[in-house]
């Protein structure tokens, strides 16, 4: 019975997931989120907080130095683009790969530490990654300016069977279909669909319930006959891959890599994100990443006379104060009200946006679905008993 | 002759200037349950930890099935079939009761390492079965999908003990596994590894219960200041002068 459950609900988490992200341009109109940009922005962070999740949330390993993969991720699929194709798909193989071998190389030392010493190990070979990016690594990464593309760059794979000179720089394509736009975004949308996925899968399975139990107690997974640090190691790899995945996309929708966005700050971003939403739930990162860049993008934009035509509706003096109280949590100071919505919830709902769901929602189901429940549970059990668990940290 | 399956011989560990063990001579019958008792501080637990892994002697060797167990990881004794319940709980709190017995099934059936992510847990059908056969044995099966976080003392070190029977080892060591335990308790654990016996499994229990210790054991071993000072079936314990002079104080048993 337990088998057909599982099955079915992860099927219908699929169809919801997939109905949910591809319908988006739609249902973010009314908070003028809609526009492609954004779109694609919660697309990619969306994959580097899932991926992120995987190791946080699952084995509690707190990496502080993920942003690495993210601007591995970048430069290779921008090399991609110079050197062989504008095509995205070898961009997407190469840079997700490459970033999979730092991911061994960083995650093989750092794992040999674990707690704050592993964050700091992930968060020295972070900035050291950075540094030389600004340095020595110039030849690759072209430094402060930046890796662009260049009119005259060879696209080997391109020139194959051309003749005739190509103006200007062509912008990055799926097969001939340009990825500016909602195209951009719809490709996005897809490998984050593919990504969760891949992430659900991970959840429910044996693989993903020994990684639990080495975040619950890592003594007595090696006395129960597991060698940990190969699974460790594993999930970082899996984890580091997403957030290449992430920056191969990120240099897709604007072919330019930057050493930025290798930098801390990246890094201790997902980690808020993920954080904020919920660590170790499936959607948690997701909220996470919702929230955080729908501030940075939309919150920002507010102004002043925006907030007097929210607040038309008052009398005049009150109006005044109204706007003038309210304006310094938005405009600049959105980080403002970032922080302290950050505060609040890891105050009161340690386990993010996602525990104060799942109290709303059982809060409601007691007050009007009161004895009916216990079959109605049944199905929404098997979800909450893998991520449920993990959302306790 | 009983061929013996756990040797240990000319054990010594020094902890600065304390003898923990001196010259440990123990033999380990195959199918029987050896009690080891001793007073606090005599050195049982050290004995255990040098069993599994935890500390490595000064000197000696410990033998399992033929094979030497010193210098390798726990995991790796663990595979060769020596498995310990610990006596502080070790479990997995944020997982369900259930879960935590499926972890030492899927290491059984897994070994150390195995990349499993595309399976549904949902359908490792063999192992859930397992699971709830072992919790049915301890008697938990009612808390199945509870926390282990947020079950009893007593039902944790029950759980303990579950998450050791599901392994099948070939040799169980349990470390006190009725301290601290109301009389009510201690009865159960009884009752349940006296029907483990009636299996066959090889069993090493670390007791100051005397009466777990007699109710169980088919040899004792009687250790005393790091060293070993008498061995015997559990009548020769019984009347052993040299054992009632150290370890009872000369009190009858």
């Amino acid at each position: 019975m337990l088998q057909k459950t599982s099955l079915k609900s992860n099927t219908q988490i699929m169809l919801i997931f997939a109905l949910v992200v591809l319908s988006a341009p739609i249902w973010l109109t009314p908070i003028g989120a809609n526009y492609p940009d954004l779109l694609q922005k919660f697309a990619i962070f969306g994959i580097f907080a899932i991926g992120f999740n995987i190791l946080f949330g699952l084995t509690g390993y707190l990496s502080f130095g993920h942003a690495v993969f993210l601007g591995v991720g970048s430069y290779t699929a921008v090399w991609s683009f110079k050197l062989l194709t504008m095509n995205v798909i070898p961009a997407i193989i190469f840079g997700t790969a490459l970033a999979g071998i730092f991911a061994v190389v960083i995650g093989y030392i750092s794992l040999r530490r674990s707690g704050i010493y592993f964050s700091i190990l992930t968060l020295a070979f972070a900035q050291m990654s950075y540094n030389l990016a600004y340095s020595v690594l110039t030849p690759i990464t072209n430094g402060e300016t930046g890796l662009q593309l260049n009119s005259n760059d060879p696209r080997l794979l391109d020139a194959i069977g051309r003749s005739e000179e190509v103006i200007g720089i062509p912008s990055t394509t799926l097969f001939g279909l340009s990825m500016k736009g909602y195209s951009g975004f719809y490709v996005c949308a897809v490998v984050l669909i593919l990504a969760f996925f891949l992430s659900l899968k991970i959840f429910r399975s044996p693989f993903g319930l020994k990684l639990l139990a080495i975040k619950s107690n890592q003594t007595r997974m090696r006395y129960t006959g597991f060698n940990t640090r190969p699974y460790l190691l594993t999930a970082f790899v899996i984890s580091g891959m997403y957030a290449g995945l992430a920056g191969t996309l990120m240099a897709i929708t604007d072919p330019l890599a930057g050493a930025e966005r290798m930098q801390w700050t990246a890094s201790g971003e997902v980690v808020l994100m993920t954080i904020l939403g919920g660590v170790g739930t499936l959607i948690g990162p997701l909220l996470g990443v919702g929230i955080i860049k729908y501030f940075e993008n939309i919150f920002s934009a507010l102004n002043e006379s925006a907030l007097r035509e929210v607040f038309d509706f008052l009398p005049d003096s009150m109006a005044d104060a109204v706007v003038f109280l309210t304006h310094q949590f938005v405009g600049e100071g959105w980080h403002l009200t970032l922080g302290v919505l950050f505060v609040v919830v890891v105050i009161f709902l340690p386990g993010g946006v996602m525990e104060g769901i799942n109290k709303l929602n059982g809060w409601i189901r007691r007050k009007f679905f009161d004895g009916e429940n216990n079959v109605r549970n049944n199905s929404s059990e098997v979800d909450q008993k893998v991520t449920g668990s993990a959302g306790e940290q | 002759m009983q061929s013996s399956i756990l040797r240990i011989e000319g054990v010594n560990k020094k902890f600065g200037g304390l003898n923990a063990l001196s010259n440990i001579q123990l033999e380990i019958e195959e199918n029987k349950t050896h009690a080891i008792i001793g007073p606090n501080g005599a050195g049982k637990s050290t004995l255990l930890n040098v069993c599994i892994g935890r500390l490595v002697p000064d000197t000696g060797t410990v033998t399992f099935n033929g094979v030497n167990m010193i210098g390798l990881e726990p995991y790796e004794i663990n595979h060769a079939g020596m498995v310990r319940v610990f006596q502080t709980p070790e479990i997995f709190p944020e997982l369900t009761l259930l879960q935590n017995v499926m972890i030492p099934a899927l290491a059984r059936r897994d070994g150390l390492y195995c990349f499993d992510a595309f399976k549904d847990m949902g359908k490792q059908t063999k192992i859930h079965e397992e699971a709830e056969a072992v919790l049915e044995d301890v008697d938990l099966i009612k808390f199945r999908d509870q926390l282990a976080g947020t079950i009893s003392r007593g039902d944790k070190r029950r759980l303990e003990l579950a998450m050791g029977l599901i392994q099948h080892p070939k040799l169980l060591l349990l470390d006190e596994p009725t301290a601290g335990m109301a009389r009510h308790d201690t009865n159960r654990t009884i009752d349940l590894l006296q029907k483990i016996k009636a299996r066959g499994m090889t069993k090493v229990i670390i007791e100051h219960d005397m009466h777990v210790v007699f109710s169980l054991a088919d040899r004792i071993s009687v250790l005393a200041q790091g060293a070993i000072i008498a061995s015997g079936t559990p009548d020769e314990i019984r009347g052993n002068p040299v054992v009632q002079e150290a370890y009872l104080g000369g009190e009858e048993l």
